[in-house]
């Protein structure tokens, strides 16, 4: 079988010119002519391959228009497109026809950077509410950031279901518990969703936009509050892309500590939220002893590393704290005791009828929905779709120390918990065999900034799913532009497949077995 | 059946001791505490939690305090869906442009008198997001706040002291 790169080259020819600034060099990036944007994604399309992202930057301080990116993968490989579009004309071909994903992703090209995906099938801006003027387009390097936006008059027209007995039931922004905004709006016949629609971007804080004006070494404290409950894994997608594009490498024993703290971050994200969803199932009892085990390690990270979620621990070079040998031992036997109430707490959740009643079948997502969307994380590993960058794109020590990937086909609320309860026994193991192999040595090497006109790209494999970074240095050696894709950017989008057909009452349970981040997505 | 019996019979009570210095100031708050919740609250401090545009790690850390080891239900709190019935509104972030009007509404809709609690660096003054075209700042901006409750996020100790020490005054 051909690689993208492969098949790329083999359908676009001469067209298509290799990018030399982007980092590492195993991403390869393609420029094509505007014309054949298009082009160029059918050919990724005929190979297989899902839509990862797409963005666009403004390149004008370099003297040039707008680029925007599009990038792919299958497997292990990572492919980036990239075309331009001069300041006169801001545009660029849609993706839509090709990739469901791309709907979300123009539209806020189009809201934030005021690029205009032609031919785009949905007028609407996303995160850019309607009260938001429409020239303002804060990613714009013309935008003034400090100034705020005046308050205008619009609407934001949702779906409309038709017919006898449909009604309408908008929830949120603001919700029961305690949540994150957005807002959600049914259409039902009696109890019977017909159609699920969100509205997001109620916590969009700029980031994006903050990013340009801080230091390289002040964007990791940033990349660490893009989604607090992944606070580990985005701060680690940050630094290795930006060290990616300054030949920074840091020691071994950083790289197992990072690993680490990243799969700590995972159990404990796995353990709440495993009992939320039983939980939302009437199983009250799971929450409370799951959320105990989840406290204990939150507890050992505080005193292990200074601060419940390890925030701020991942740092450009390296990591900011060592671990001691007793440490180490303190780790050891907590996952001993850890691993024996989880597994008697998990045969519990497996002999219970009534929860089962209510995870069983509930808000499927088919297999087929999963790789239209492109989803990611658990949510497509439950729904057959066999992705996970620690697997597929490992870097040390996930190279030698492998987790077993959990893959289930059913797509249910169950199938999603059941893939995190697989994970936890996996995390659980490969914690061991991190510390029983932690190299010695020092926690950090320097890091210099990188010099004008590159780029940086990394994924990592967050407790939700693939987290990408595509980092660019401007004229004057500063971020010029900081684009992350939380993996809620396209799991967002597989809720609303999932809803269809269950009945309203189900809809925590759903939306809980998805758990995706509305700060991760609205940036 | 059996089984769930057994673990929670293994399990036992886990509610634990606070630390020293918390239970301390516990001690001296509690008595002006008691008073404050029997005649301001009649014994139950209903609280509704508002997000206004935080990272969400603020909220893991108010969640803590339902968990059996700080059950803060014991102390009288309690967390409610509706502002309607609040006693305070528990808010979190820097107040994003996209939820100002929700922040504000929920507030209106909060009967007085209403304690506003801001939580987190973010809701104190904005944190590292700061000020710009879409955060506007700490919460302090936008409705009159009692008292802040700092930490990136609180810890749930942090967040107890905290409320003890508003409702206290
Ligand atoms: S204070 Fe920290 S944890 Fe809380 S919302 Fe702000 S960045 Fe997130």
């Amino acid at each position: 079988m051909s690689t993208l790169k492969e098949s790329f080259t083999s359908k676009l020819g001469t067209d298509a010119r290799q990018d030399g600034n982007q980092y590492p060099a195993s991403v390869t990036v393609f420029h094509v002519p505007r014309e054949r944007f298009i082009e160029a994604a059918r050919a990724m399309k005929t190979s297989d391959a899902r839509l990862v992202a797409e963005w666009a930057t403004d390149e004008t301080l370099f003297g040039r228009g707008f680029d925007i990116l599009a990038c792919f993968a299958k497997g292990p490989e990572y492919l980036i497109v990239k075309t331009e579009a001069p300041v006169e004309d801001p545009a660029f071909p849609t993706l839509t026809k090709k990739f469901v994903a791309a709907y979300r992703f123009e539209r806020q090209i189009r809201s934030l950077m005021g690029v205009i995906p032609a031919g785009h099938p949905d007028p609407r801006h996303w995160i850019k509410h309607e009260d938001w003027p429409e020239d303002a387009w804060p990613l714009r390097k013309s935008f003034d950031p400090s100034k705020p936006i005046p308050r205008v008059n619009g609407e934001y027209n949702f779906i409309k279901a038709e017919g006898e007995g449909v009604y309408e039931i908008p929830v949120g922004p603001v919700h029961a518990g305690i949540i994150e905004p957005g807002h959600f709006r049914f259409q039902a016949v009696g109890e019977d969703i017909l159609n699920l629609e969100e509205k997001l971007g109620y916590v969009h804080k700029g980031i994006e936009k903050r990013f340009e004006a801080l230091s390289w070494t002040e964007g990791v404290k940033l990349s660490g509050r893009v989604s607090g409950d992944t606070t580990v894994a985005h701060a680690l997608a940050y630094c290795r892309a930006i060290e990616a594009m300054t030949g920074c490498n840091p020691p071994d024993r950083a790289l197992w500590l990072r690993a680490l703290m990243l799969e700590r971050e995972r159990i404990a994200n796995h353990l709440g939220d495993i009992g939320a969803i039983c939980n939302d199932a009437a199983f009250a009892f799971l929450l409370y002893q799951l959320s105990r085990l989840r406290e204990v390690i939150l507890r050992t990270n505080d005193r292990l590393f200074g601060h419940r979620f390890m925030m701020d621990r991942v740092i450009p070079g390296g990591v900011a704290n060592d671990i001691t040998p007793d440490g180490v031992k303190e780790i050891l036997s907590e996952l001993d005791s850890l691993s024996g109430e989880f597994e008697r707490l998990i045969v519990i959740y497996d002999e219970n009828p009534s929860l089962e009643d209510r995870v069983r079948d509930t808000g499927i997502l088919t297999p087929g929905d999963a790789k239209e969307l492109g989803v990611v994380g658990f949510v497509a590993r439950a729904s057959s779709q066999s992705l996970d960058c620690r697997i597929l794109s490992p870097f040390p020590p996930y190279d030698r120390i492998i987790p077993r990937m959990a893959v289930l086909q059913t797509g249910d609320v169950h199938a999603r918990a059941w893939v995190r309860i697989e994970e936890v026994r996996e995390s659980i193991r490969i914690i061991r065999e991190m510390l029983n192999t932690l190299p010695e040595g020092k926690i950090s090497v320097r890091f210099d900034p990188p010099p004008a006109d590159r780029a940086g790209f990394a994924v990592v494999e967050g407790w939700r799913g693939e987290i990408v970074y595509w980092v660019q240095s401007g004229p004057r050696g500063e971020i010029n532009r900081c684009m992350v894709r939380d993996p809620s950017s396209v799991n967002w989008l597989a809720v609303e497949q999932a809803i269809h057909g269950n009945i309203v009452p189900d809809f925590p349970l759903c939306n809980k077995s998805f758990n995706q981040s509305y700060s991760g997505h609205d940036l | 059946m059996l089984r769930i019996l057994h673990q929670i019979f293994r399990t036992g009570i886990v509610t634990e001791p606070l630390p020293k210095e918390v239970e301390a100031e516990i001690g001296i708050v509690g008595a002006r505490l008691e008073e404050a919740i029997i005649k301001r609250f009649r014994r139950s401090l209903t609280i509704r939690m508002v997000d206004a545009g935080s990272c969400n790690g603020c909220e893991l850390e108010i969640h803590a305090l339902n968990n059996p080891i700080y059950n803060c239900e014991r102390f009288g709190i309690h967390f409610t869906a509706s502002p309607r019935f609040a006693d305070m509104l528990l808010v979190t972030g820097p107040v994003s442009r996209n939820m100002e009007i929700a922040l504000r509404r929920t507030y209106n809709a909060t009967p007085p008198p209403k304690l506003v609690v801001a939580v987190g660096d973010c809701g104190c003054n904005g944190g590292i997001f700061d000020e710009n075209y879409a955060s506007l700042g700490g919460i302090g901006k936008i409705i009159p706040v009692d008292a802040t409750i700092p930490g990136c996020p609180p810890k749930p100790v942090d967040l107890l002291k905290g409320i003890l020490r508003v409702i206290g005054r």
